[in-house]
């Protein structure tokens, strides 16, 4: 175990030792090694390097470091920067794992019930990445998601840009309980003012957050951005219905012609993705 | 049994000692351990330690039904650090155990049944070094098609030399040919309940120079465990001792014999202690679960609603071995109408073998299963005749007097209308309209997604009822000594304090009859004589009937040379707080007086009038007693997610007598906690009889947002005279009644059927709006 204080301290580690793993908050990585699932051969603790627990500002956007943990993101100050990372944070698992677990972490886990990633994806949040011999270099969140790009030998997640919005964010998430649990489906909408956009994405329901373009720039249409964002109601509820069928779409007709229906448990969950999107819109544009 | 001359006195009515502490019956005595246990000191058997020890792992079967081919074990014993690898050829004794039957391998030898089933055993000088190495065995497998549905056993090929039906029972009581103008039929599936005792199974077992073995585990049956030990060693019982540790949570079977046997046998093998801590993973492979159930349910009624006729058919799903499901299956068809008079009844009830996860006893199992029936059957029979579901149950409550399906007549107390009457006349809890509309705990929880637009409330009603000490002719037995020497008392007793509050009503019990304050309860062992198992109220009724009577030997004792000197009889001296005073007053000298260093010991039995198991069409005087218990439920539902919180559960019960209120609350409280569970979120998912997500993330306990506020409304405190001190056990019955209550609040929440527990968020959306 070996406890760098900087983020290229922790690069050169990893880079000298590559069977090393890198451990910050630890709440899934020792739960594996804990059960015998893994084994690192030697860990590299991320939790010294104090550059990358706190943000910074860069035109216009956050520079949030990835050891942020939920706990800290959950707090009124990080609220009013990124309101909906702050309420996933929130909802993110119960305390004594908000307080360990960390941003990166959430990101490298990459669990499909991840809180933060369906936001980072509406927020087409940029990682920037720490590699050997200080290089860095910028991956969007959803490529790394998607294994369009991934991290190489040696490389950190040492910052997660995130653009400024100045307007409502939602997080919304559906559990089986009232107690904190892992999404079933969960839903995070932001809105762009600048660029009259509204950017959503749904996430639990796929290996990766899913993001319905079509229905974003369908919606975004219809809201009167000058007149205090105004909506026609029947407009939410079909917003709510295109973002469902958009990422729980319809089997594809079989030969001749037929559609399989969807089973009960899909349904229900393209009801509570609709019901969701509804409410997050409803509730960025009330 | 005399049980009403014992005087109680509170510590409110000795007002004049302002510093004296609760001590007696009826008062909030606390846990001598309570200290340690909150400060974390209280050690467990997974802190325990011995010199020299060596580490066990347990190797368990991948899949839940497959055919052994061969068992390699060369490699497990040739790592380095590895002392022992044990299998089903190292079992000296029997190679079978169970409870019912002996119907178990101690290591599965041609065939496994189950998914997690051992089949060798390692002990290595360190824990890492025994997984791996139980890891290296070997196992050749022939995998076969699993029976996961227990409707299919009936026809599947045999999974056990015993055959598929572990029991069957016929229930008939009245005229088949009665039928009711009003008729409503049902269809109910109850998941799989996990115990998930919150310190999952360990323990340490040393050798003893006799060539004997000691096991240091958190035993709820320490007795009936050594005696299975002792066969499957082939060792006399006398060279087995089985010493009982703190015992980190028990709602079920606590320890699992999958685990104690091997520990003891590596024991024996190497000859040094070795210690066993079970992961939470192999926790949920091993021990017992809850039967899940299927029920089928027609129920006749006249007009005016009254029950005519109750039919059913009752499935439990026992999994490959019997355990207790013989005694589960008893109670699911005794009590299959709940506490209703139904004149005629014709149950019939299957316990089944399969290859999922095996069941076994968790409290209130049977009962709990077909209370959740019968109350969806009273919310299906009110909501066709128009009437409201309380009014429906009152017009059909027992009481005292009235008769069961198997034809044994109800002699405790049953209040049940009274119980009744108490939840629904309770205040119903406020809607938050006064608080601001972001303090509201909504369905979701607090940074969920509830919506109040979306919310609907709904109250429902839930009577329960289970059977108090093992069934069906069971001996319920158990004995205690009383000790006291210079001014302290000791019990001994082997009943294992489970966190049912045993070893706090035993000093209160001694404190109550002979005046002493000081009194200890000594650590339990099978050194001590047998009091049976920690389970359905039985170490309330037995253990602190002997305790009582021990206690009252010594107290006869301790006066006889002062009536004797007085020309009194002892009944005409009392003792209190320590000091003893005749009738007349002319006597008064306290008991460290009265003892004059003299030590004075008395060993008493309690046992229970007997039962008679129930006959070939289920009739019988099965039960030694009874206790009942009704719950108001008032949920929130969001009904597009189908998102349920429960917002109040209000509890009435029939206690019989309240010894000690504050553990009775806190007993209460747990049980409808568990039963939360049950109705929402607990469910042990077996696709294809692979446990999935065998973790507390996947599988949901109730956390403190989950529990609503529990609101103990009423406790009947009719006392059941065949009861010591007249009280009924408390934890089983809010187990039993919660989940039914839960489900009957949702179903008028949404006006969905509700059929399934946990109940399903999408069972509880309405979708036609």
């Amino acid at each position: 175990m070996t406890l760098p204080t900087t983020l290229d301290e922790a690069v050169a580690a990893l880079t000298a030792m590559p069977a090393a793993v890198p451990v910050a908050g630890g709440t899934d990585l020792m739960a594996a090694v804990n059960s015998g699932q893994l084994r690192p051969a030697a860990l590299v603790g991320l939790n010294r390097i104090s550059e990358i627990r706190g943000w910074q500002y860069q035109d216009g956007h956050a520079l949030l470091g990835a050891g942020l943990t939920h706990a800290r993101m959950g707090r009124p100050d990080f609220a009013a920067l990124i309101p909906a990372l702050a309420a996933a944070a929130r909802a993110a698992g119960p305390p004594h794992i908000r307080n360990a677990a960390t941003l990166g972490g959430n990101i490298a886990s990459a669990a499909p019930t991840g809180d933060a990633l369906p936001v980072l994806a509406a927020l087409e949040a940029t990682l920037i990445v720490a590699g050997p011999g200080g290089a860095r270099r910028e991956v969007p969140v959803s490529h790394l998601l998607a294994g369009v790009e991934m991290l190489r030998g040696g490389e950190l997640i040492g910052y997660v840009r995130v653009p400024l919005l100045h307007a409502p964010q939602v997080f919304l998430k559906a559990t089986g309980r009232t107690g904190p649990g892992r999404a079933l489906a969960s839903v995070a909408l932001v809105l762009d003012p600048a660029r009259r956009g509204v950017r959503c994405a749904v996430g639990a329901i796929a290996p990766m957050p899913l993001r319905p373009l079509d229905a974003e720039q369908w919606v975004a249409r219809l809201i009167d951005w000058d007149n205090s964002r105004a909506i026609v109601p029947e407009a939410l509820h079909a917003f709510g219905e295109y973002v469902a069928a958009a990422c729980i779409p319809d089997p594809e007709p079989a030969g001749d012609g037929t559609v399989a229906a969807l089973p009960p448990a899909v349904l229900h969950l393209r009801r509570t993705v609709a019901a969701l999107a509804r409410r997050a819109l409803g509730r960025a544009l009330s | 049994m005399s049980n009403e001359a014992v005087t109680a006195t509170t510590a409110g009515e000795a007002a004049p000692a302002a510093e004296s502490l609760p001590h007696g019956l009826g008062t909030p005595l606390q846990p001598a351990d309570a200290h340690a246990k909150t400060e974390g000191t209280f050690p467990y058997a997974a802190d325990l330690w011995a010199e020299g020890l060596l580490w066990a792992a347990v190797l368990r079967s991948p899949h839940p039904h497959a055919r052994i081919r061969s068992i390699d074990t060369t490699h497990a014993r040739e790592m380095p650090g590895v002392r022992a690898v044990i299998t089903h050829e190292d079992v000296p004794g029997r190679p079978l155990y169970g409870r019912d039957r002996l119907d178990r391998p101690v290591f599965a030898s041609d065939i496994v049944r189950h998914h997690g089933e051992p089949i060798a055993a390692v002990a290595a000088d360190h824990p890492d070094t025994a997984r791996m190495a139980a890891a290296a065995v070997i196992v050749e497998y022939d995998v076969l098609d699993p029976v996961t549905d227990p409707e299919q056993a009936f026809e599947a090929e045999p999974l056990h030399p015993d055959g598929n039906l572990i029991r069957h029972i016929p229930l008939r009581h009245g005229d088949p040919e009665a039928v009711g103008e009003i008729v409503v039929e049902g269809l109910y599936r109850i998941g799989r309940q996990d115990p998930a005792p919150i310190g999952a199974e360990a323990g340490l077992a040393v050798p003893r120079p006799d060539g004997g073995v000691e096991l240091y585990t958190a035993s709820t049956d320490p007795h009936a465990d050594r005696d299975t030990l002792a066969a499957c060693y082939g060792l006399e019982p006398e060279r087995v001792k089985v010493v009982v540790t703190g015992v980190p949570g028990a709602t079920a079977d606590r320890e699992d014999l999958g685990f104690q046997l091997p520990l003891g046998l590596l024991a024996l093998r190497t000859g040094c202690p070795v210690k066993l801590t079970a992961t939470r993973e192999e926790s949920f492979l091993g021990h017992a679960h809850r039967h899940p159930t299927l029920l089928r349910y027609r129920h006749h009624a006249d007009a005016e609603g009254r029950l005519v006729k109750v039919e059913a058919q009752i499935l439990l799903d026992a999994g490959p071995y019997a355990d207790t499901s013989s005694d589960a299956l008893a109670a699911a068809v005794a009590f299959a109408c709940g506490p209703y008079v139904v004149p005629n009844a014709f149950i019939e009830g299957w316990a089944v073998r399969t290859n999922n996860p095996p069941s076994g006893h968790v409290r209130g199992e049977g009962a709990m299963q077909v209370c959740a029936a019968h109350e969806a059957q009273m919310d299906k029979l009110a909501k066709k005749l128009g009437v409201d579901p309380a009014e429906l149950r009152l017009r059909n409550v027992m009481a005292t007097g009235d008769v069961l399906p198997t034809g044994q007549t109800v002699t405790c107390p049953a209040p049940v209308a009274e119980l009744l009457q108490a939840v629904r006349d309770h205040p119903l809890p406020p809607l938050p309209k006064d608080t601001p509309e972001e303090d509201w705990l909504l369905p979701g929880g607090p940074e969920g997604a509830g919506e109040p637009g979306a919310v609907r409330r709904g109250v429902g009603y839930g009577l329960g009822m289970v059977h108090m000490l093992g069934a069906e002719g069971a001996d319920e037995v158990s004995t205690a000594t009383v000790r006291v020497q210079g001014g302290a008392a000791t019990v001994l007793c082997a009943a294992v304090e489970t966190g049912q509050g045993f070893t706090t009503l035993a000093r209160q019990i001694v404190q109550d009859t002979l005046g002493i304050d000081e009194v200890h309860v000594a650590p339990v062992d099978t050194e001590q004589p047998p009091a049976g198992a920690g389970c359905r109220g039985r170490h309330t009724w037995v253990s602190g009937g002997a305790v009582e009577r021990a206690a009252k030997m010594v107290r006869t004792q301790l006066l006889q040379p002062l009536a004797h000197k007085f020309g009194m009889s002892t009944e005409l001296l009392q003792i209190t707080d320590g000091k003893i005073t005749s009738y007349d007053g002319v006597l008064s000298t306290t008991v460290t007086e009265a003892l004059e260093g003299k030590e004075l010991w008395a060993t008493a039995q309690c046992r229970p009038h007997p039962t008679e198991p129930l006959d070939e069409s289920g009739q019988g005087d099965a039960f030694v007693g009874m206790s009942f218990c009704a719950i108001r439920a008032v949920v929130d539902v969001d009904i597009e997610i189908g998102s349920v919180r429960v917002v109040e559960l209000a509890v009435a019960q029939d206690v019989g007598r309240v010894l000690n209120p504050v553990q009775l609350a806190a007993r209460i409280e747990a049980g409808v906690t568990q039963g939360v569970g049950i109705a929402l979120t607990e469910n042990l998912r077996t696709p294809r009889g692979l446990i999935r997500h065998p973790d507390l993330t996947g599988y949901a306990l109730p956390t403190a947002l989950d529990v609503p506020d529990i609101r103990i409304v009423k406790l009947v405190e009719e006392r059941d005279v065949v009861a010591p001190f007249g009280a009924k056990s408390a934890s089983a019955v809010p187990v039993v009644t919660s989940p039914a209550a839960i489900a009957s609040a949702v179903r008028a929440a949404t006006g969905r059927p509700v059929n399934r527990l946990p109940v399903r968020p999408q069972a509880a959306v309405v979708t036609a709006r």
